[in-house]
């Protein structure tokens, strides 16, 4: 297996005068997990649909496996697995005739199937369900039988868009567990998410990709380190603009309104606490910063609505 | 489940000629669920059609050529019923595979390609076409509409006429924005072919135009090979119907994959 699983270079796709994405450079190591973040539009399923062959480069380089592609996507895509954005499970079929028809693109069948067949409806905790129609599974159940479903081939890279979006918290706290699982044995995984606590917790490496440009990659916490001031307060209530005014502006580095919230950054945070802790009719929360400040830092606030 | 047992060369994926194989395997299975009513239908209808029509105005029409018009419209049925069942699996099913329930872009994340998927669901709803085909020829056979055993040469024509109309019902497919687009198709092509197809009635008596676009049209070519192999008529110019009926499902199947790569594979 190449030490460098998806080598893109300068991809760009160009839909008429419309770049979608434009000149992205990409290398994700074998064993790693790769987190792919941005706004609705910024490119991301573009660029994922680019890796599995599905989309033709309008420019640009880019091998998977160490097959070039799109040209050699058909022998590359006997060592991937797929988790679509949304569950396309056959709902003629049950959750193991699910996996049986999927399994049969591979062509794998007989014992080898069976055993494989065994040990992913108890990865996923399905075993009890093997016969339930798929309208019968709740949201949660329904992913984590597409994660299965993708991983029937025994895949060297996995890739994933947007695992957990419409999931509810113990759900996606299931998945995340059996995500870290495949990465503990050495899996290589590739994801897209609006979920910045997901990236945080799950990647090794995210790249943040807005209006078809990379604007940064790296581990979460450098990235956190590199542009956020290490404590956030975030502060909202009456009178909010009068005391930051009079009071807190000058007891921080950095701070940034939110619609009816004040962000405040800080390196020493304690002058700003004391400050609050006079003022009762204010409510804020202190925490460390996270990845979704740089996110919003690099990527603005204002709202995208997806093209 | 650890990664290094496993190599890719290993994999025991079908030859690429037979990449179709699993994607009509899926279909036949869907298919199985559902046999009962669907051959039901397959069996019980033209029974009914043959049976009130055949006898009912076979009554008042009595013999076309020297034919019973039961027997007339027996073979015909044959033939259109093939046109309309891969139509509307070509149409119909497959538009819900492809873009309501995203069957093919689950099979697009497999080694399978976008013409492994199109020839599959061709191939598939000719088989539906031969089903309901050899339902109605049993049915006739019953009611001593069919000559003889050389009518089993008849399938193969069948087989063929299916998979024609499958490769058009895929090239509208391909192009449509939701169910309703069919309806043109329908009403501006299968229609009116069914009409001028020599299946309800003969043509010899048509205006020269409506004959001339007829033969244009690839359901006659079946007629003129079904009708004689079920009723021991003598059989004329084989090879051009056939040719014809080659033609017409190359065109459109090479035309299908064309135009579902460009669709799916933006």
């Amino acid at each position: 297996m190449p030490a460098t699983v998806i080598n893109a270079n300068r991809l760009t796709k160009r839909y008429g005068v419309h770049t979608v994405l434009d000149a992205v450079d990409v290398e994700v190591q074998a064993g790693e997990c790769w987190g792919l973040l941005g706004p609705n539009g910024a490119g991301k399923t573009t660029l994922l649909r680019m890796v599995i062959g599905a989309t033709p480069p309008s420019l640009g380089q880019l091998q998977v496996l160490g097959y070039p592609i799109p040209a050699q996507a058909t022998s590359m895509r006997r060592r991937i697995g797929v988790v679509p954005q949304k569950d396309n499970l056959d709902p003629d079929f049950t959750v193991v005739e699910n996996l049986r028809t999927y399994a049969s693109y591979f062509g794998l069948k007989g014992p080898v199937l069976e055993r494989r067949l065994e040990e992913l409806l108890a990865f996923a905790a399905l075993e009890s369900r093997r016969n339930a129609p798929i309208s019968t599974l709740s949201g949660g159940m329904q992913r984590r039988l597409s994660l299965i479903r993708a991983l029937l081939n025994e895949p060297e890279l996995l890739i994933l868009d947007e695992p957990t979006t419409g999931l509810d918290p113990q759900a996606r706290q299931v998945l995340w567990q059996r995500l870290r699982a495949l990465r503990g044995r050495g899996m290589t995984l590739v994801l897209t998410t609006h979920y910045m606590e997901e990236a945080q917790r799950l990647c090794d490496r995210v790249t943040i990709l807005d209006q078809g440009r990379i604007l940064e990659t790296g581990p979460p916490q450098e990235l956190i380190r590199k542009y956020i001031e290490p404590q956030v307060v975030e502060v909202y209530g009456v009178g909010l603009d009068d005391w930051h005014r009079t009071v807190a502006a000058s007891l921080v580095e950095r701070s940034e309104r939110v619609g009816e919230t004040m962000f405040y950054y800080a390196h020493d945070e304690r002058a700003l606490l004391a400050a609050l802790n006079q003022q009762p009719e204010l409510t804020y929360l202190h925490r460390p910063a996270n990845l979704e400040d740089v996110f919003v830092k690099l990527t603005g606030r204002e709202l995208r609505d997806g093209q | 489940m650890d990664n290094n047992g496993y190599s890719a060369d290993s994999s025991p994926l079908p030859p690429p000629a037979l990449r179709w194989l699993p994607v009509w395997r899926r279909n036949y299975r869907v298919w199985l669920k559902l046999v009962g009513p669907a051959l039901m239908g397959n069996f019980g209808e033209p029974l009914l059609y043959l049976l009130a029509l055949g006898y009912g105005l076979g009554t008042f029409v009595g013999t076309i050529g020297h034919l019973p018009y039961l027997v007339f419209l027996a073979s015909g049925m044959v033939c259109s019923s093939a046109m309309n069942t891969a139509s509307f699996e070509g149409l119909y099913s497959a538009f819900t595979r492809m873009d309501v329930q995203k069957t093919w872009d689950a099979m697009l994340t497999t080694p399978l390609s976008v013409p492994d998927i199109v020839l599959g669901e061709a191939i598939w709803a000719a088989t539906k076409g031969l089903i309901s085909s050899t339902a109605i020829m049993v049915v006739a056979a019953l009611l001593g509409a069919v000559a003889d055993w050389w009518a089993l040469l008849a399938l193969p024509v069948i087989f063929l006429t299916g998979f024609c109309f499958a490769a058009m019902a895929l090239v509208v497919t391909a192009v449509a924005r939701n169910y309703d687009f069919f309806m043109y198709y329908n009403t501006l092509l299968m229609t009116p072919m069914m009409l001028i197809g020599s299946v309800f009635f003969p043509l010899q008596e048509m205006p020269a135009a409506i004959q001339w676009l007829a033969w244009s049209l690839p359901l006659i070519h079946t007629v003129e090979l079904v009708r004689p192999l079920m009723t021991g008529l003598p059989l004329e110019q084989i090879w051009l119907h056939l040719l014809v009926l080659a033609g017409y499902s190359a065109a459109f199947l090479a035309l299908a994959i064309r135009l579902c790569e460009r669709r799916l594979l933006a």
